[in-house]
């Protein structure tokens, strides 16, 4: 058996990318490509104007850019290159 | 559904109006609109370079920049989060001065600023008496938070064209995005025809 | 509170204008009604977004300055910037019984319920108070007796906002205790401090480090730079100093 009996189709992580992208996005933690700082998103440097289409969060500790946002002619587009990784907590289970 | 908030214009100012292209309004003073951290990088450190596809780079010092001939011009900056201000006053360099002797086949030029910003251009814009490359703003030295101690001036673009802290120019046979381009940003620019994002 | 379970997309939702509060010269309190608030967490904050008849749109966020324990009453405290574009309306036009339409809650970071603990560090500069103010009506509703310290820079005593509800809160005997600063001069007879936010009056006001408060600075970028960073210079541990800083430029 190999890797292409085993792989799925990228429709069956819908599950976990609803748990990522559903939150509310500033409590979640992330590692910043540049320094290796963990923080919070809502902890870091935001660039961002009044009537500015784009936005760029930056790394607190070495500006680094983390993630760019750019809203405008329908649609928002976001780039993340600048984390390692992105963490939120996961629901907590039904008691 | 959108409800209207009674009796709300916004502070909008368009007088001047056959002068500002669609969307803009009209400011006084001069907003400070910046990606990143102001860079200051001394004047010692500082260079300016034409790279990329050209037979020979070029490089300035600051020294040498400032012994190149200047110009003085006045014109209307533009925006892309809609406010424009008109008859700004500037001091710099052409950048058909620096381009001066260059052999290339280039038609873009990506110009790159300290703090990784970039941004790019066709490079028939940046020739003609169409750019500068400023370091005089109202017949002072370019403050850092307005692109000192030299940004592009591309005044018939959106301003984010015109690079602040500008360290030089990369001539490019085929267009590449820029920082905000990468994100969506359009390609060219034009207030006049509010090319705002890609597929404007 | 736990966190809610589900989570929903933001929606713009249109809110009425209950009442209007004149809090001090320059700062007005909108009390609003906001059909189906799904509820929100002290510190979080909500767009506002005025259309103008041809269709202009401007859009700005505002810290929610009511407890979550309020229902569908929102308030909003708003200070108006001269030359702003958005505040003027929101203080001078805006009348009750007049739609607005606003999303959120928004934000999750610079957000404390009763839960979190302290003892619990509140530094406001001028308006930066608003958050704050929702988490001292949250901590008072759910009559919490974690020890809660508001440091307030304001320029004069006439831009203290919430003067009254302050002073009565912090002399309740709940745990929560009230430090002014004027920055711009004082009247006659002011036994209270009478400057900038500095290190000294930090290490005089704060918890010592090994209490491990839990800190939200909020207020004008200068302040909020300058207190956070002397927290961490007193030994606090940084990722228990949150911060929201409004920016340098007006709305």
């Amino acid at each position: 058996m190999d890797e292409t009996e085993l792989r799925l189709d990228g429709n069956a992580v819908a599950g976990i990318l609803q748990e990522m992208f559903v939150p509310e996005l500033t409590a979640a933690r992330g590692r910043c490509v540049g320094c290796g700082e963990v923080g919070e998103m809502g902890a870091q440097h935001l660039y961002m104007y009044p009537h500015a289409p784009g936005a760029v969060l930056r790394c607190r500790f070495c500006e680094g850019v983390l993630a760019v946002m750019v809203r405008g002619g329908g649609r928002v587009r976001m780039a993340l290159h600048g984390l390692v990784w992105l963490e939120v907590p996961q629901p907590a289970a039904p008691a | 559904m959108r409800i209207i908030s009674r009796g709300f214009r916004g502070r909008r100012d368009r007088t001047e109006g056959g002068r500002l292209p669609p969307g803009q309004y009209l400011v006084r003073d001069f907003p400070v609109l910046s990606a990143g951290p102001t860079p200051r990088t001394k004047l010692t450190d500082w260079s300016f370079s034409i790279t990329g596809e050209v037979d020979e780079p070029k490089t300035w010092t600051w020294e040498q920049f400032r012994s190149l001939p200047t110009e003085t011009l006045t014109r209307d900056i533009h925006c892309v989060t809609k406010w424009s201000k008109l008859d700004t006053a500037w001091e710099g360099v052409s950048v058909d001065t620096l381009l001066e002797g260059v052999e290339t086949a280039a038609e873009y030029v990506m110009a790159f600023s300290d703090g990784d910003y970039t941004t790019n251009l066709p490079l028939e814009d940046l020739t003609g008496g169409r750019a500068w490359v400023a370091f005089a703003y109202d017949g002072a030295p370019l403050e850092p938070q307005h692109g000192g101690p030299a940004r592009l001036l591309v005044p018939h673009l959106y301003l984010w064209k015109s690079a602040k802290w500008v360290r030089g120019l990369r001539l490019m046979n085929d267009d590449e995005p820029g920082f905000w381009e990468t994100y969506g940003y359009h390609m060219y620019g034009d207030p006049w025809r509010e090319q705002r994002y890609s597929g404007d | 509170m736990a966190r809610a379970a589900i989570q929903r997309r933001l929606t713009w939702r249109v809110a009425r204008v209950a009442e209007v509060v004149d809090e001090t010269p320059r700062v007005r309190s909108l009390a609003l009604s906001v059909p189906d608030w799904p509820g929100h967490r002290a510190g979080q904050h909500v767009d506002v977004r005025l259309t103008a008849e041809d269709g202009y749109v401007a859009e700005r966020s505002y810290s929610i300055a009511s407890a979550p324990d309020d229902g569908e009453r929102l308030m909003l405290t708003v200070e108006r910037i001269d030359d702003g574009e958005v505040s003027p309306y929101l203080t001078e036009e805006l009348q009750p019984g007049d739609p607005v339409e606003l999303r959120g809650p928004i934000g999750g970071y610079f957000a404390w319920t009763v839960d979190d603990g302290g003892p619990l560090l509140l530094v406001a500069g001028g308006s930066g108070v608003c958050p704050l103010m929702a988490m001292i009506r949250h901590r008072a509703a759910r009559a919490s007796m974690v020890p809660a310290r508001l440091l307030y820079s304001s320029r004069t005593l006439d831009d203290v906002i919430y003067r009254d509800e302050l002073d009565r809160d912090g002399g309740d005997g709940s745990g929560l205790e009230v430090v002014h600063t004027l920055t711009r001069g004082h009247p006659p007879g002011w036994t209270g401090r009478s400057r900038r936010i500095d290190a000294e009056m930090l290490a005089e006001l704060a918890w010592p480090p090994e209490r491990r408060p839990l800190a939200y600075v909020c207020g004008p970028t200068p302040l909020v730079e300058s207190v956070a960073s002397a927290l961490v210079a007193l030994g606090h541990d940084p990722d228990r100093v949150r911060t929201e800083r409004f920016g340098p430029t007006g709305n």
